[in-house]
């Protein structure tokens, strides 16, 4: 294709949309709406992943006593634990290192946001405070559970941390546990990486079934904005036929509509979304520190490496798609 | 130039709109194709241009038969045939010049080579003047002449002008059909449907007569059947 010929298709394709401009703002708009909800399920679902997989890296179930149990009565529920099959590691942790290892923890994290005041507050307060008691794992980041072992280290901190071969067989463990003498309390944290997982599969639907309705809005609102260009310039593409254009030259108008539509329909929620992100993740850092330390954002850089391919290839893709199929059906040359 | 070898065309099977007509018209003839409404005339010039296939027959423009044509090699014949129609078919959109140099661009000129080919055509038609002009700024006759500058700008070696002076008064008739005649004298083959008979009598040129899709005559200098 020659060059003007090339330039004369993308004039005549801005120029479509710019006569036909409710139509076309109208399909630029659903496809933003698509756009955006497909980045924003994208971002939940990728920050979802991540605390999934940090709460089954701690997939441990934490076995707390009765008060006044001896040091034998401890033992002995040690012993029984790792008879057990499923059970790959049982550790005791006392009241001291439990302290100990929680202060340490807090320290590590509150390196990593030195410019949070809050933090920093809070770090010291935390390590200032003798009884609190915790369990930290062995990669320094904390479990998803915290909050309630914090509660129930400041009664009774001894515990064992007990290990799985197998998550599957958490819940069998976890009713012998429960079911034996001097066992105040079981905390397993696989139940919230369930909840997660769960939530996350519910999202991924929700948003898989939304998504899948608004690409079909998008792909049948271009198809119209084509449709009314197509009928607009019918005289002019009669004319194009007798003096010998190409069936490309008469079609590639209508391609390129449907392409800038995708295209600038893909690129705005994509700002939007970049914007809204950073400023979200910035006010939850400054606002909730405690869920910072309890949860990790996926850097803005590390979602939008993927997700601007992804989404400006899907609205070229239905800006494509939808042209085409409205070139096939009113646009026989 | 253009041959039709027992064409005939059938939108309905068993109604014939072109029953086995075959026209033989030499590179650089002015031919004058006649005939009341429903005669064919308009199905003859779409097999010309492939817009419709013949039913059985096969048809030659410049010594290739139409049916070896292959889809996308449609473009390139029409490129070789200008054709020019009773409502002008302009866009009304655009002035003189842009009219005009459509045809060129739509084949992928470049500005600099559309600029002379336009400015030399409408010089040709007598429009020069005119070039800004939008078609409703124009005359019925002005504006013909446009169309027939848009089918001559990519120098086609047939013309086809389906009832060219239809919606013309007589005085820009006569001029219209003076244009097609120098045009002619050019090199450029032309073959002119019509109705009105007062041009083809004084024209006197080759006249194919046609009646319910069949050549009833052809005859040269003008000469018509009695009927018509």
């Amino acid at each position: 294709m020659k060059i003007s010929s090339t330039l004369y298709s993308i004039q005549q394709g801005i120029k479509n949309i710019w006569r036909n401009k409710m139509f076309s703002l109208a399909s630029i708009a659903t496809m933003s709406a698509c756009i955006f909800l497909f980045g924003l399920f994208y971002i939940i679902v990728n920050n979802f992943n991540g605390m999934v997989k940090d709460a089954e890296e701690n997939v441990a179930i934490t076995v707390f006593f009765d008060d006044g149990l001896s040091k034998k009565q401890i033992d002995e529920i040690g012993k029984k634990i790792k008879k057990r099959g499923e059970v790959a590691k049982c550790i005791y942790v006392s009241n001291k290192k439990a302290a100990k290892d929680f202060g340490n923890k807090m320290q590590v994290k509150t390196d990593k946001t030195e410019k949070n005041d809050t933090n920093k507050q809070k770090d010291v307060s935390l390590r200032n405070t003798k009884d609190q008691t915790n369990v930290t794992d062995n990669k320094g980041k904390l479990p998803s559970n915290t909050a309630e072992i914090l509660k129930d280290a400041l009664k009774n901190s001894d515990h064992y941390e007990v290990f799985l071969n197998d998550v599957s067989m958490q819940k069998n463990l976890v009713n012998y546990v429960k079911g034996m003498d001097g066992v105040r309390k079981v905390n397993h944290s696989k139940e919230i990486a369930k909840t997660l997982t769960a939530f996350n599969k519910l999202i991924g639907y929700i948003s898989a079934g939304i998504i899948i309705i608004l690409l079909g809005v998008a792909v049948f609102l271009i198809s119209n904005t084509v449709t009314v260009g197509i009928s607009v310039r019918r005289e002019e593409i009669a004319i194009m036929r007798l003096i010998g254009a190409t069936d490309f030259l008469i079609r590639a108008p209508f391609i390129v509509e449907g392409i800038i539509i995708g295209l600038v329909g893909a690129i705005l929620p994509l700002i939007l979304l970049y914007t809204l992100y950073g400023k979200i993740i910035g006010y939850i850092k400054d606002r909730f520190s405690v869920i910072n330390n309890i949860v990790s954002f996926i850097p803005v850089g590390q979602i939008f490496t993927t997700l601007v391919p992804v989404a400006i290839l899907l609205g070229v893709g239905i800006g494509l798609f939808g042209s085409m199929i409205t070139i096939r059906k009113h646009l026989r040359v | 130039m253009i041959k039709l070898e027992n064409v005939s065309k059938e939108y309905v099977a068993g109604v014939p709109a072109l029953s086995d007509i075959s026209i033989n018209i030499d590179e650089g003839e002015f031919v004058f194709v006649v005939g009341d409404s429903g005669s064919g005339k308009s199905t003859f010039i779409k097999l010309l241009l492939k817009e419709l296939e013949p039913t059985t027959g096969t048809i030659w423009i410049n010594d290739k038969p139409l049916n070896k044509i292959k889809r996308r090699q449609i473009p390139k014949l029409r490129r070789n045939i200008g054709v020019v129609f009773q409502d002008f078919r302009l866009l009304k959109d655009r002035n003189v010049y842009e009219n005009v140099a459509f045809a060129q661009k739509v084949i992928g000129e470049n500005n600099l080579h559309i600029r002379k080919k336009v400015s030399k055509m409408l010089s040709l038609v007598g429009l020069a003047a005119k070039y800004r002009s939008v078609p409703r700024q124009l005359s019925g006759g002005e504006q013909q002449r446009v169309a027939i500058a848009r089918a001559l700008v990519n120098e086609p070696k047939i013309l086809l002008a389906d009832e060219p002076t239809g919606n013309l008064d007589n005085n820009n008739a006569w001029e219209i059909m003076k244009l097609l005649e120098e045009i002619n004298n050019r090199g450029t083959t032309v073959v002119v449907v019509t109705h009105n008979m007062e041009i083809v009598k004084v024209m006197k040129k080759r006249v194919i007569t046609m009646k319910k899709g069949v050549i009833v005559s052809d005859s040269k200098q003008g000469d018509i059947e009695n009927e018509n």
